[in-house]
């Protein structure tokens, strides 16, 4: 065990082979790792560790080369760099000398979304000023998205649900993968170039950064930001923003989302439609009913018999409101769609005119309702308003009861 | 009076109004007669144009000559 062959090596000598042998033997390699005890060093030189489950190493970026690190590099952080182990004898540690960095796989994405996101908010691309307004009534909704995609079937169900006569118009597109990107923003391109859609839907189902990556390009960005039709973001992913998402005029967490905000509910409106009709109807009749007041009180007063007198009209086409507001009371319906043909008919008897097809005319002076005699001159012309046609005749005589 | 293309949307808005002005109470009964039939005919635009046949889905696609086409979806 010992001997005179005995090599008894010297601490610099050992250091200088391990140095050798690690120094010769590793190439320049490529080396992922996370990033932890970050430091840049008040000497200008950045010093960490990269490490992994199992292992970590030491790792500089020279003042000399300190210009290779582009990005905010912070703990935790995947980055891949290119570099030599090193060797310091001196102190007998070895670290990793870094040429270059970049993060790595999906850090490298998100870097680039972040970068690209800071330089388009800079130019203005996310202001609210450039928001279009979406239109509250569209009658086309065009869809960019992929044809076989599960954003295509959910929008045609919601949409065909709420307001089943708006045009969809698809224009498929490739929503991930090389080339991506680029369909996307011709198809914003050919929708204004078509220019008969109202507002478009551009998205697509969820899916990992990477699948959703050709909605972060700055291609697909400029088209959205360059659209005259106001553009709907609908990319699947609920949490994180798209770059589109942030261009776009309004931003719909899911392709379903964006549909229920492309259309309004059709069934909605007509309820709302149908409270119009329903108020206006009450107004009318609120009308009729002080007629009916005063022709009451006129006739009282005056003994009015005669059942040609037009105040005689207002009593009669009132009387045929309370038995049609009657008969409404009467009907409970439940189907919207039976209610809203019920009301177009309750409107149409409403309608005062309806009297005419009993034999009752309106007469008009200059275009007035003619109520009272004494309003109008011998000689005068009248225009009397009958079921079927009109009469324009010339006054003869006039007796004044009232 | 007849306008060249009533909108839905403007449709909708002037029915709001006709509506508010009858329940108003200041306005004749001729005039409320003539709001009313113009509210009619509103209605009936509206309801009209809420219940069109339903449309089919269609794929915008460029012929040969780089015209646009609508296709069957």
């Amino acid at each position: 065990m010992w001997s005179d062959e005995t090599h008894i090596f010297s601490v610099s000598e050992v250091t200088h082979t391990i140095k050798y042998l690690l120094e010769e033997n590793i190439p320049t390699i490529w080396l992922e790792g996370e990033v932890s005890n970050f430091k840049a060093h008040s000497s200008g030189h950045f010093y960490f560790t990269l490490k992994d489950a199992n292992a970590q190493i030491s790792a500089v970026i020279w003042r000399s080369r300190a210009h290779i690190l582009n990005f905010e590099i912070e703990d935790g952080m995947h980055v891949q760099a290119l570099g030599n182990v090193r060797v310091f004898e001196r102190g007998g540690r070895y670290n990793f000398d870094i040429l270059q960095i970049q993060p790595a796989g999906v850090g490298r994405l998100q870097m680039e979304f972040e970068r690209l996101k800071k330089q388009l908010e800079a130019e203005g691309l996310f202001a609210a000023e450039h928001k279009k307004k979406i239109p509250a009534y569209p009658s086309v909704i065009g869809v960019v998205t992929s044809e076989t995609g599960a954003a295509i079937r959910d929008i045609i169900n919601v949409i065909s649900r709420r307001a089943p006569n708006v045009q969809i118009i698809l224009r498929p597109v490739q929503v991930q993968g090389e080339g991506a990107a680029r369909d996307i923003a011709k198809a914003i391109e050919e929708f204004n170039a078509y220019g008969k859609a109202d507002v478009l839907i551009v998205g697509r189902g969820g899916g990992s950064l990477e699948d959703l990556w050709a909605f972060n390009e700055e291609v697909v960005a400029r088209a959205i930001f360059n659209s005259h039709i106001p553009i709907i973001s609908a990319v699947g992913h609920e949490i994180d923003f798209t770059i589109a998402d942030f261009v776009a005029d309004l931003r719909a967490p899911t392709p379903s989302a964006a549909a229920e905000l492309a259309v309004p509910d059709y069934n909605e409106l007509k309820r709302k439609i149908v409270r119009f009709a329903q108020r206006m109807q009450r107004a009318v009749m609120v009308k009729i009913e002080h007629y009916r007041q005063r022709v009451k009180a006129l006739q009282r007063s005056y003994g009015l018999r005669r059942p040609e007198d037009l105040l005689h009209q207002y009593a009669l086409r009132v009387d045929e409101l309370s038995t049609q507001m009657q008969r409404t009371i009467k009907q409970r319906i439940t189907s919207q769609q039976q209610y809203v043909q019920q009301l177009e008919l309750r409107l149409q008897n409403l309608n005062p005119k309806k009297v005419l097809e009993r034999g009752y005319s309106i007469t008009y002076l200059n275009g007035k309702v003619l109520k009272r005699a004494r309003d109008a001159q011998p000689e005068g012309m009248l225009l009397t308003e009958l079921h079927q046609g009109k009469i324009e005749s010339q006054i003869k005589k006039i007796e004044d009861h009232g | 009076m007849a306008e060249k293309k009533l909108t839905f949307e403007k449709a909708l808005a002037k029915l709001e109004a006709i509506v508010e002005k009858l329940e108003s109470g200041e306005i004749s009964l001729d005039d409320s007669i003539a709001a009313f039939e113009e509210g009619q005919k509103l209605v009936d635009f509206c309801l009209k144009n809420l219940s069109e046949a339903e449309s089919k889905v269609k794929k915008l696609s460029r012929d040969i000559d780089g015209n646009f086409e609508l296709n069957d979806f």
